[in-house]
């Protein structure tokens, strides 16, 4: 009874949260995390569709596992990141970082 | 028909794996807004673990064993431990109400607004598509088979992505680590 539809639909329900998240939470840190939350429910579509469209073929699985690692390159340098502005500014707060703010 | 029947033909028409997909699923999205709506910014990072482990799980639901497997050991265990390490650099404070909303009231509702539409929008757009769904049944890719594809047809893409990974992380130790005062 379960299909392909119920796990799209889990994937856009975290994907919603996630863009929920980074939009209004206030420390950089939590928005890096609501930002792996849609990575997550985008490699959740990838996988389904693989397994209901073209099953057998492994690329569903194969993208997932390079957007697995561009979020782990992407997570590293952004904390990176945070602690390099928190070490001048002595704040995770994201209203604190208007640097470029016109 | 009142709403008994229709519950009482919903539980009889659920299989063994459709109960473990709900649960999941249920979890998953709960510990999402977990991480979310907590004001305790390690109270976030343990629910993102249950939402990484909530995945994992619905990785080794949908035949991809390989995939949960990777997950687990990435996001649950690498990723996760680097964000509990960034959190207790930059936390000068006590926990609580450490990951607040923003300040600003327009910002959260446009940013629960967005949220909403694009929920919305994305469901009725999977609704109403028709999904080309394939009657093969295939079991578990296993390890050999994405191995193959990677060093096979996929080979640029898989060295790309290893240079990408280096230079992120060469480039995150020299911002952490700082410049030096001379």
């Amino acid at each position: 009874m379960i299909g392909l539809s119920h796990y799209l639909v889990l994937g856009t329900m975290l994907f919603s949260i996630g863009l929920f998240g980074v939009l209004s939470k206030r420390n950089a840190i939590a928005v890096l995390m609501c930002v792996e939350l849609m990575l997550n429910a985008v490699n959740i579509n990838f996988v389904a569709i693989e397994k209901f469209i073209t099953p057998g073929t492994g690329l569903g699985q194969l993208f997932a596992i390079f957007v697995i690692v561009v979020a782990a390159a992407e997570v590293a340098v952004g904390l990176a990141l945070v602690i390099s502005i928190y070490r001048q500014k002595k704040s995770v707060n994201l209203n604190d970082f208007n640097l470029l703010k016109w | 028909m009142n709403l008994n029947d229709v519950v009482a033909a919903f539980v009889t028409g659920l299989t063994l794996s459709d109960v473990v997909f709900i649960v999941i699923a249920g979890i998953t999205v709960l510990s999402a807004l977990g991480v979310v709506l907590a004001r305790n910014i390690v109270h976030s990072a343990v629910f993102l673990v249950i939402t990484f482990l909530g995945v994992a799980a619905v990785y080794f639901q949908l035949n991809a064993g390989f995939l949960g497997l990777v997950q687990i050991m990435v996001y649950a265990g690498a990723i996760s431990v680097l964000m509990i390490f960034a959190i207790m650099l930059v936390m000068d404070v006590e926990p609580q109400e450490t990951n607040l909303f923003n300040k600003s009231v327009p910002t959260i509702l446009t940013g629960g607004y967005v949220g909403v539409l694009f929920f919305a929008g994305m469901t009725g757009a999977i609704a109403f598509t028709k999904w080309p769904v394939s009657s093969v049944k295939a079991g578990d890719a296993g390890a050999d088979l994405l191995a193959g594809l990677m060093l096979g047809k996929y080979v640029v893409p898989f060295e790309v992505a290893a240079i990408l990974l280096l230079v992120a992380v060469v480039g995150a130790i020299i911002l952490a680590r700082g410049v030096e005062d001379k």
